[in-house]
Order: C-alpha cells, then sequence, then structure tokens
C-alpha cells in the first residue's frame, strides 16, 4: 500500500515506566524454575500511572521532536487495550493535554497488541491522502497477565508515539506499508474481564510467525526487496525469542533485530512493543538506513511498514529522551510492590 | 464612652462601646462519643451563660470549621441558639478554618462594640470524631486552596510540614528545639481538667515519634478531637453587672493572607499574624513587652515558633531557641500555651480559638495558672490564611 | 463526585497553563482573574514551560481519603524557572534523596480517581530531570 501524497515520520516519542520486577521473581512466587525464564524483567507502571498517562508522555516527546503545533494535528488516536475507562476515550485526554483540541479527530483503536500500529496506518492513509498535514498516533499498553500465568513474565508497560507528516522535513520517508488479517483466536479478553486468556502454543505457528511473515513477504514483493536488504529489522516482542525465530525464518540477519529488540530488558508493552522497538532504531540509525516494522496483534494480524531515514534525525531526536535513557532509569520492586501497583490485592 | 482606641480611629467613630468578657465556658475536649454537636454547644453555651450570670443573650456568634462535612449540618445559629432555648434571637454561623473561633470572637468584638447587640454569645464548636480519620484529613485540607493544594494530596499537616522544612533549612533551625513547643503545651495540660492529654511527653517521645509529614511526626501535631467553648461579651459598661472581674477586649484584629501557601513571598512567616499583631497592639496601645502570656496556635510545633516571631516576641529564626530556653514555660519570660495548647488541650478547630480566649480570660481573672495583667491569643485559619489575634487585659 | 469542578480545571491541570498580567508582566500559577500584583483585569493564558527546583517538601504519610493508592509520596512547593511556585507532588523519586533545590520537571498523572466507577482526575506531577543517555 502506498499513499497518493509523500509523507513521512515527522517526530516520535517513547515512555517506559522505571520500575522494574526480575522474571526470576515472579518464578519464585509460582514455584518455577528462575533460570527458564522468558524475558529478563519486565517494566511495572507506577501506582499514579496508566495506559493515558504513558500516551501523553510518549506523544509530548513525539511533538518535541515534530517541531510543530499540536494545533495542527489532525488526529489522535491511541491503540491499547488497557483504556483506563471502558467507555470514554483515552485519546481525549492525550489531545487536551497536548493542546491539540479542538479542531482533531480523536479516538482510541482496539487490535491487541498491534492497535496502535493499526492507528499508525490510519495515520498514515489521513495525512497520504491529504485529509490532515500532521497526525499523531499512539501504540500504549499496561498489560495486565494473570498471577502465575505464562503472561505474567512478559505483561508490561509502556507506549510510543509517531507524528506522520509531509515527507519534505520528515525524519524518515515512508516507503509503503501493508496489513494481513485472519480470524485468528490465539488471545483475547472477555469484558469485564480482568486478565486475558491465550490458547498457548496455538499463539506461536498459526498465529504470530504466519501473520509477522506474511505481512512481511507481502510488503518486501511491493517493494521488491528482500527482508535482510533493510539495515534495521523490528518485529513486535511478546518475549525475547520469538522475534529472533521470525528473523531466521525470513533470512534476516540477527544484528539488524538487535537494536530494535527491547523486550529482554521491559518485557511486552503490547501495542506499544513494535513501536517502542521503531523508536529504538529512530535513535540510532543513520541518514539513508532502511527500517521495517512488522506489529502482531493476536486476533489476529500484522502490519508491515518500510520506511528510509532522511539526515532530519540527527538533530530531531535530541529533542526528546531516547528509548534507552527510559530503560535505563530502573528502579527494581518486588512481587510484593508489583502486586500493590498492578492493584491484584484485593482491597 | 471612651471608645476602642483602634476601632474608633478605624471607623472614625468615637462612639465604640469598649467590649468586656463577662462569662466562660466550655466541654472537655476530647472523643464524647456519647455526644452530638448541638450537645457539646449547648453545655457550653449554658456554662458561659450561666458564669455571666444570664439566661439570655441577645446575639450568638457560632464559630465552626466544617459542620457541614464533620456531620453533614449547616445553619448552626438556628441549630445551636434553638436547642438552647434562646429563641428568635439573632445567631449566625462564621467561618475562617481553623481560625473559626477567633473569627467569631471578633464578629462578636464587633457586635457589641457597634452597639447594635447588648450580650452576645460566641461560641466555637466542632465535631470531627463522627468520621473516620482519612476523611477527617480530607475534610482539613479543605483549609487549604482545594483546586491547587488539596487536589494534589498534600494534607494540612504536609503544608505545615514544608514550612517547617523552609524553616529549618532558612535558618538552620534544630528540629529537637522546634519540638520544645509540644512538650511544653504538655506540661501544661496537666492541671487542665478539660484537656485532651493531662500528660507530660519527653523531648525523645516527640522526636522519636511516626512521621505523619517529613519532618512532622505525629507528637508535633494536634490531635482529631471534639469540644465547644464559649464567651459572653457586653459593654465594658455594662460589666460589673455580671461579674466582679470583666475582663476587657483591648485589642482585635483579623487579617487575611493568600489561600495558597505556594503564592507567599515568605513562607516562614505568616504576614496575616504579622498584620492582624500590629493592628491588635496599636488598638490596644500596648507592645509584646506588655504581654505577660500568650495562648500561639500550636497546632504544629512550628507554628508555635512562628507564631512567637511573627507576634513580636523574638526575632525570626529565633523562636525555637527562645521556647527550647524554657521561656515560655509557666514562671519563664512568656508563659505560653498556658492550658496546654492546640497540641494538648486539644483542637476541636472551630472552637479552638474560643478556647484560647477563655484560658486567656482565666489568667486575666487571677483565676487561672499565671498571674496577668494582659495577654494575647492568636488563632490561625489554614496555614495562615486567616488569622485573629487578640489582647485582653483585665478592668483597670 | 463533582465532574465539571474537573472538567472546568482539566486544561490548566493537565498543561500548567497559568495567567500572565498584560500590564505588569507578572505571571500567575494558579491562573487568576485579577493580578495579584497590580489589580490589572486585563490578563492572558501563559504556558509555563514545567521545569523548576524544589523550593521545599514533604513526604505525606497520612494522605487524605482517596490518595492513599500513592502512599507514602513526597509533596513540594516547586520554585519554576518563571519564578513562580506551585504545590505539586514529586513522582518517580527516591523519596529518601529528595532536596531543597533539586531540579524537576513537569509529567501528567494520575491525581486520584472517585473510585472503581466514578472518574479518574489526572493533572501534572514533577519528577527528578529523567537523566538522557
Amino acid at each position: 500500500m502506498k499513499t497518493i501524497k509523500d509523507i513521512g515520520i515527522y517526530g516520535y516519542g517513547a515512555y517506559v515506566p522505571m520500575y522494574r520486577i526480575k522474571n526470576s521473581d515472579i518464578a519464585r512466587v509460582w514455584g518455577n524454575d528462575p533460570e527458564r525464564v522468558p524475558v529478563k524483567e519486565k517494566s511495572v507502571p507506577g501506582p499514579d500511572e496508566d495506559a493515558c498517562t504513558i500516551a501523553c508522555e510518549a506523544s509530548k516527546n513525539a511533538l518535541l521532536r515534530a517541531d510543530i503545533s499540536p494545533q495542527k494535528l489532525g488526529t489522535v488516536w491511541v491503540g491499547t487495550e488497557s483504556k483506563p475507562y471502558a467507555v470514554k476515550p483515552t485519546a481525549t485526554i492525550v489531545a487536551e493535554y497536548l493542546g491539540a483540541t479542538p479542531s482533531i479527530n480523536a479516538a482510541d483503536w482496539e487490535f491487541a497488541c498491534k492497535a496502535g500500529t493499526e492507528a499508525l496506518q490510519g495515520a498514515i492513509a489521513y495525512v497520504g491522502s491529504g485529509m490532515a498535514e500532521y497526525a499523531l498516533a499512539v501504540g500504549v499498553d499496561t498489560a495486565q497477565g494473570q498471577p502465575s500465568d505464562a503472561l505474567e513474565y512478559t505483561a508490561a508497560a509502556g507506549g510510543a508515539a509517531f507524528i506522520m507528516g509531509p515527507s519534505e522535513g520528515s525524519l524518515a520517508e515512508y516507503e509503503g506499508s501493508y496489513s494481513f488479517v485472519t480470524d485468528t483466536p490465539d488471545f483475547w479478553r472477555r469484558q469485564h474481564e480482568h486478565y486475558p486468556k491465550h490458547a498457548s502454543r496455538f499463539t506461536g505457528v498459526p498465529a504470530y510467525f504466519s501473520h509477522i511473515t506474511n505481512a512481511t513477504k507481502t510488503l518486501c514483493n511491493e517493494l521488491q526487496r528482500e527482508p535482510n536488504d533493510y539495515d534495521y529489522v523490528i518485529f513486535h516482542q511478546p518475549n525475547a525469542k520469538f522475534p529472533m525465530a521470525a528473523a531466521k525464518m525470513l533470512g534476516v540477519d540477527k544484528e539488524k533485530v538487535i537494536p530494535g529488540l527491547i523486550s529482554p530488558y521491559i518485557g511486552n508493552t503490547y501495542a506499544g512493543s513494535a513501536m517502542l522497538g521503531l523508536s529504538a532504531v529512530l535513535d540510532v540509525a543513520k541518514p539513508d538506513d532502511l527500517v521495517l516494522c512488522v506489529s502482531y496483534g493476536s486476533g489476529a494480524g500484522s502490519d508491515a511498514f518500510s520506511f528510509k531515514i532522511t539526515d532530519k534525525i540527527i538533530e530531531a531526536r535530541e529533542r526528546a529522551p531516547n528509548v534507552k535513557s527510559y530503560i535505563a532509569r530502573r528502579v527494581g520492586i518486588d512481587y510484593a510492590m508489583y502486586a500493590r501497583y498492578r492493584e491484584k490485592i484485593r482491597m | 464612652m471612651p471608645c476602642m482606641p483602634g476601632i474608633g480611629k478605624k471607623s472614625g467613630c468615637d462612639e465604640m462601646n469598649d467590649v468586656a468578657i463577662v462569662g466562660i465556658g466550655c466541654t472537655p475536649v476530647g472523643e464524647p462519643w456519647n455526644k452530638s454537636l448541638r450537645e457539646i454547644a449547648v453545655e457550653s453555651t449554658w456554662a458561659a451563660m450561666n458564669d455571666a450570670g444570664v439566661n439570655e443573650v441577645d446575639g450568638l456568634v457560632v464559630g465552626n470549621m466544617s459542620s457541614g462535612n464533620f456531620v453533614d449540618q449547616e445553619s448552626l445559629g438556628s441549630l445551636i441558639a434553638d436547642y438552647a432555648g434562646l429563641g428568635n434571637i439573632t445567631a449566625f454561623k462564621v467561618e475562617g478554618a481553623c481560625g473559626s473561633g477567633g473569627v467569631a470572637f471578633r464578629t462578636g468584638v464587633m457586635a457589641v462594640a457597634s452597639g447594635m447587640h447588648d450580650v452576645v454569645c460566641v461560641t466555637g464548636v466542632e465535631k470531627m470524631t463522627d468520621v473516620v480519620g482519612d476523611s477527617a484529613t480530607k475534610i482539613l485540607a479543605n483549609a487549604s486552596d482545594r483546586e491547587y493544594e488539596a487536589v494534589h494530596g498534600v494534607t494540612f499537616v504536609g503544608l505545615n510540614a514544608m514550612v517547617m522544612r523552609r524553616y529549618m533549612h532558612d535558618y538552620n533551625a534544630r528540629r529537637e528545639d522546634i519540638c520544645s513547643i509540644p512538650v511544653n503545651s504538655h506540661k501544661n495540660a496537666v492541671h487542665n481538667k478539660n484537656a485532651m492529654f493531662r500528660r507530660e511527653i519527653s523531648l525523645d517521645s516527640v522526636i522519636n515519634s511516626p512521621m505523619v509529614a517529613d519532618p512532622l511526626s505525629l507528637m508535633e501535631c494536634a490531635p482529631i478531637c471534639d469540644g465547644a467553648a464559649s464567651i459572653i461579651l457586653t459593654t465594658r459598661e455594662r460589666a460589673k453587672e455580671f461579674t466582679d472581674t470583666p475582663i476587657i477586649v483591648k485589642g482585635s484584629a483579623v487579617k487575611v493572607d493568600t489561600i495558597g501557601v505556594h503564592d507567599r513571598k515568605n513562607v516562614t512567616s505568616m504576614t496575616a499574624t504579622v498584620e492582624a499583631a500590629k493592628e491588635a497592639y496599636n488598638m490596644a496601645k500596648l507592645t509584646p513587652k506588655d504581654m505577660d502570656t500568650a495562648e500561639l496556635h500550636d497546632a504544629f510545633s512550628i507554628m508555635g515558633v512562628i507564631g512567637l516571631e511573627d507576634l513580636g516576641f523574638v526575632r525570626h529564626g529565633k523562636g525555637a531557641h527562645f521556647a527550647a530556653e524554657g521561656q515560655i514555660g509557666i514562671g519563664g519570660k512568656l508563659p505560653c500555651c498556658t492550658y496546654g495548647g492546640l497540641k494538648a488541650r486539644g483542637h476541636p478547630v472551630g472552637a479552638t480559638g474560643v478556647y484560647q480566649i477563655l484560658e486567656l480570660t482565666k489568667n486575666l481573672r487571677g483565676e487561672g495558672v499565671v498571674d496577668a495583667q494582659n495577654g494575647i491569643a492568636q488563632n490561625i485559619g489554614g496555614t495562615g490564611s486567616t488569622v485573629s489575634v487578640t489582647i485582653l487585659g483585665r478592668d483597670i | 463526585m463533582s465532574v465539571p469542578r474537573h472538567w472546568r480545571e482539566s486544561k490548566r491541570r493537565y498543561r500548567l497553563l497559568g495567567t500572565k498580567c498584560k500590564s505588569c508582566k507578572k505571571l500567575h500559577y494558579p491562573p487568576r482573574t485579577v493580578c495579584s500584583s497590580c489589580k490589572s483585569r486585563d490578563l492572558e493564558e501563559y504556558q509555563f514551560k514545567g521545569k523548576g527546583n524544589i523550593y521545599s517538601y514533604t513526604i505525606i504519610r497520612n494522605p487524605p481519603e482517596g490518595y492513599t493508592f500513592c502512599r507514602p509520596y513526597a509533596a513540594a512547593l516547586v520554585e519554576l524557572e518563571e519564578g513562580e511556585i506551585v504545590t505539586a507532588q514529586i513522582t518517580d523519586c527516591d523519596l529518601d534523596h529528595l532536596e531543597i533545590g533539586m531540579p524537576v520537571e513537569v509529567v501528567i498523572r494520575k491525581l486520584f480517581a472517585y473510585g472503581e466507577s466514578g472518574i479518574i482526575v489526572y493533572g501534572y506531577k514533577f519528577r527528578p530531570i529523567l537523566p538522557r543517555k
């Protein structure tokens, strides 16, 4: 898929809460082997943080990098599955915080872990069609894993925001994108339930890998490239292993995946995951580098995006904190504090 | 009639009445679980009326901070006049947060001084224990700026703690010196049968008590409690009809400052106290040196220290040292909080200012614990947003 | 629960939006309608930059109703770059290593919520300046 107008990433911003719980601590509590855990540790939102506050800070960082007036934004779209309100948009709060109201299209998007990139596809279309000069899309989650469930080890918090705008002046030119969707119930949360359920190993081959590889291959075909032609490749990161396995299947060198692979340090930030990975890559990429980003959302689908870095990146990236800074700001907490902060204790 | 100097000058009127206290009464401060707001208010009102030997008054001014929140009851003028059996008199409530009692007293003084009322009862009352602890904390924070202070979860203790930290920083003051304020108050409460805490406490126990809002610890903070106190006011001219020892209101002032502590140029001094004191001293034609005793608003240790400074007894930054030296004890240079202060007598917020006047009156009548010709009381609402200063003296 | 009260303040509370006196240039936070310095009523919106230093602080260990979810937490008088002082919580900080003069920056956080079913009130807090890598 391509847009009518030439567009690009005009600004990007990340946010990761500072609290971390070690996977070994979770394993200890539930009597599992602390050596055999999916990631080293995961981020935990503070008691005064939620998907909305995370979206606000990530969006503010994106706006700082874009260096435009918030009034020029045509959209504030927040992709998340951890909306603070079940009914009432998170996006209106973010838009008001940014100073982007009232001439704005604001909404929350939902598609499990690809809610953010779904919003990004929308933003690309909005700007690419000329409906707005700039459009903001955010992917954010404060993911909940049921205590003792496999997901508890990785369900983390964080988010990233992207402002799409004209190609001229952008930090990364948009080359094309593609979405691959089927009805595949590998992970879900029913209405009024606190925690999601998943279909265990069914989340692998027929779900994550099928959608990621199909989306990647189709986009690469459209752009007449091979996945390994890219300098950086980001896949959705439910754990540390899956993205590396996907890279192997697609013939991508692992050094191209590692710069955008942050799940080993902060876990799976769901709708924030691929977008935070993309932010981490934008923090280090050089002008003319090619970047491929492929998300995955259960249910299921993948969005694939191709970008080419411009020389504007060098200056712009300095205008807001990078992903590394947020990862380095780390305060370890034990399972008891984690249980309190994530409201797992019945009051 | 000689006019009250200050008031006369201010209003341009030479015909103001001098005002005298002819009756006092109160309930013990504490947690009277079986008594309601109206019961303690009526009890103290009649105690004061009995003390004055009257069975009617023509005005009732109620000082109360937050009956609407504490007991879901407003219209206290009517409630208390009705249940005290005072008939269809003039009665209403005035409010100035924890300074409501002082503001009510000032209102009563104005009523008599102006000649609009003959015999006025001022009743300060607060019933705080009908709600649980964190609700009380929330209600007390209404004394600050709800939208820009309290909404941030900053408690009333927290605001005072920030004042204390800055004070310690600016003047290099020692916490153990500041903590001598509650030690003194507790010592003085032992003899007061109406006090909530009638026991001495050691400096160590204050210093080592748990933090409520650092650097303020539990034993530096006045308790949540109930109480009611009443004063009967009339003109100096008529006072001898009621008592042989009328006490004269020589100076009375209420001043306000910014509602938010963040809007003060200097947070370690309370401009409202300084301004109210200036006006009250002028009115009384007296100076700090003439004061034999002082009732400070020691809701928090640091407030007692700053009160000593703002009332002109010591220079700024010297209050803690003055207190630690024992100058504020009974027998000291300036006995303070002689009946236990807010810390040990207790601080039923809207009643406190009236308890202070009552205690000062006892000392001036010669039936108290210090021999005094003149005394001063300072009652603070909020963290210095409303301050009343009252100077009383013997009728000589 | 009062929805209009919080809605009315939300923009200013999310963004630290104050006022500036057009005649004497005095800045105000909280916003005002009458200048606290010259009494002028000709005021305009002013966006504070959101950086400052701790002027004084405390640690709230006995929070009021509705604020226990963060207990204990730090509250401070923050002297903004522009010179005005605001009252706010300090979040994401080490309670044992706060000090007067410490540089802080504004963030938006949950102030409190009206229980499980009521509205969530968001607003500014400050945090120690994020170290940049």
